[in-house]
């Protein structure tokens, strides 16, 4: 059982999604909101079991079927994949506990395709081969279609629609990159083609630069970089808030797919293609995280708000990643942790907001006042208080150390100064949009705040005792996530490292079982 | 045989990416159709092209690279549910949209001929 661990991640929820399927629990709602919950929560134990042994054991490469390294497929679980694995079945835990008061009845097959996003978003961070990438992106895209439809309007088909096709023009540009990649290089395992990538010779160079340069599109696609990331903030918006929290982590597989293929394929041991998309992206990162503020400034309701922050924060992790140094990336994937969970916990809030004020909805104008405003004001202000950035929560421990990491770069000195005025947009428009939504009420007469609800409505309203819970993990997500900021950074260093260790990475994933 | 077998590529391509530029559903589904045939075509090629090779060993003194056929499998399978989901999707859309165009809205020009 033990040398299985590795792929448990992957399988469970696969498992679990098939199991939801099933005649007992696909009939009866309680009996599948409470497997659904078990076997979330499963899986992240198993994740949290996995992260531990790598961490006590090194790097643990698992070869599916018992076919070695260049030949069969593997799967890599290194500090950083582990961690991410472990973050994944969290928000899915979070995810399920929230749709369980209700969300999940708005469509069917709620449950199982949770379980299958997490299936493919895991095994997306596992796996070890460019192939498998992909076949483990268009699991998780299926899946994420199918949810973004869930309980669904008019405007929500339409942009599944154009989602939909967005992707799918993705996924044939990816397929196109991994066959002249292995046109080239013979392999597509990521170790392997890293191995031949510093020995090609003549025209091959060009061929490999093309298909590398493909696969940046697809993962700017996926990770919503600025030519590509028009798709976001309407997919974003339109999808209901629990799914759109669940969504957080899918913009970050296309960043830790560009970090593993930009720092391990096309990294310092690339010969003439090291760091050859350093430039484009570069330049994207900061245009993109330009326009996330622009579009945040911008928002005129909540959900299309966090949706740009979603992207201000793809810019900013894109950044990191392209920096290409042990410092950037750890704060990258501190900084990856933090956003995922902070923008996870605005939407919730969002939709917790939007059901309480009524018609007005969650617009950022003046309306009814919401029901709990206590409850929901104290979650507002911690989750906005870490999305800027702001001391102590965890945004600001982030925001300082990614400053610190580029200081040496040599164009921090156009990162810094348009890193923070885009901070200060966000802060600026988080701060209008809290205060507009929780202060700012529709008086009738002077004074008197009208609220014309009844009481029932009022009660039906409330926060539910699932959605609270699903809720209070985000949220205490940031400050545990400052006050333990010594041992996660601790991790993060660590995981950055052995990204970075190019003949370590290779040796153990080439040379089959450690 | 690799003129004939790019040209092909080339032209599902090219036609592909032209059907998907179009405004209404129905084109732009043929148009992905065409761009994962070209794809599929492309990744075989992947391989190198050969002539009278078999994939299994001992069965032709050539033997042609197993794995870019396992890719194309993949793909296949891949790509035609991708698509068969899509057109699920394009007929809702037009369903609930009440027209057939990507955008969800008939464009002003057209209305008014």
């Amino acid at each position: 059982m033990i040398q299985h661990l590795t792929s448990l991640p992957v399988l469970l929820p696969m498992l679990a999604g098939i199991l939801l399927l099933m005649p007992p629990c696909g009939k009866n709602q309680s009996l599948r909101r409470f497997v659904s919950v078990t076997l979330s929560v499963v899986t992240f134990l198993i994740s949290i079991v996995l992260l531990l042994k790598v961490q006590a054991d090194g790097t643990q490469v698992y070869a599916i079927g018992d076919w070695s390294a260049p030949f069969g497929i593997v799967l890599v679980a290194d500090p950083l994949s582990t961690l991410l694995t472990s973050l994944t079945a969290l928000l899915g835990i979070v995810c399920v506990l929230y749709a369980s008061a209700g969300d999940d009845a708005k469509g069917s097959f709620f449950h199982p395709l949770v379980h299958f996003l997490i299936f493919g978003v895991n095994g997306a961070f596992l796996t070890g081969d460019a192939f498998n990438l992909f076949v483990f992106f268009e699991v998780l895209l299926i899946a994420s279609y199918a949810l973004l439809m869930h309980g669904g309007d008019k405007k929500n088909t339409r942009a599944a629609l154009q989602y939909v096709i967005m992707n799918l023009v993705g996924s044939a540009v990816f397929l196109i990159a991994l066959g002249v990649l292995y046109g080239v290089l013979g392999t597509l395992n990521m170790a392997d083609m890293a191995q031949k990538v510093g020995l090609l010779q003549g025209d091959d160079v060009y061929l490999a630069k093309i298909g590398g340069l493909l696969l940046l599109v697809v993962f700017a696609l996926k990770g919503a970089l600025l030519p590509l990331h028009l798709w976001l903030p309407n997919t974003y918006a339109t999808a209901i808030p629990i799914v759109a929290a669940l969504f957080a982590i899918m913009t970050k597989v296309g960043v830790y797919s560009m970090m593993r293929v930009y720092t391990l394929i096309f990294g310092d041991d690339a010969g003439e293609l090291a760091h050859m998309a350093q430039d484009w992206l570069w330049w994207l990162a900061l245009a993109t995280i330009v326009m996330g503020a622009v579009g945040v400034l911008a928002s005129q309701d909540l959900r299309k708000l966090i949706a740009n922050l979603v992207i201000v924060s793809v810019g900013t992790l894109v950044a990191l990643v392209t920096v290409q140094t042990v410092e950037a990336s750890s704060a990258a994937i501190y900084y990856l942790v933090h956003s995922t969970l902070v923008t996870a916990a605005l939407f919730i809030l969002a939709d917790l907001i939007g059901r309480q004020r009524g018609k007005v909805a969650d617009r950022i104008t003046v309306g009814t006042p919401v029901s709990q405003p206590k409850l929901l004001g104290t979650c507002f202000i911690i989750a906005a208080v870490a999305v800027i950035g702001m001391p102590p929560l965890s945004g600001f421990i982030g925001k300082v150390w990614l400053l610190k990491s580029t200081v040496n770069y040599e164009y921090s000195f156009i990162f810094w100064p348009l890193y923070l005025l885009a901070s200060l947009a966000v802060l600026f428009a988080v701060s209008k949009a809290g205060s507009t939504v929780f202060w700012h009420h529709q008086t009738k007469f002077e004074g008197k705040v009208t609220d014309n609800r009844s009481p029932e409505r009022i009660q039906q309203e409330r926060v539910q005792p699932a959605e609270l819970a699903a809720l209070l993990i985000l949220i205490v997500s940031a400050p545990l996530m400052s006050i333990f900021a010594g041992p996660l950074s601790e991790y993060a260093i660590d995981a950055a490292t052995q990204l970075h260790d190019f003949n370590n990475n290779i040796n153990i994933i080439l040379s089959g079982d450690q | 045989m690799e003129l004939l077998y790019a040209a092909s590529v080339g032209i599902l391509v090219s036609c592909g990416v032209f059907l998907i530029l179009r405004s209404r559903t129905f084109p732009v589904v043929l148009g992905l159709t065409m761009l994962s045939y070209a794809v599929n075509l492309f990744l075989f090629s992947s391989g190198r092209l050969s002539l009278n090779s078999a994939v299994v060993l001992g069965h032709s003194s050539e033997y042609a690279d197993p794995l870019p056929q396992a890719f194309v499998l993949t793909a296949i399978v891949i790509g035609f549910a991708m698509t068969a989901f899509v057109v699920i999707l394009a007929i809702r859309g037009r369903a609930d949209l009440g027209n057939d165009h990507v955008n969800g809205q008939v464009p002003e020009n057209k209305v008014k001929r």
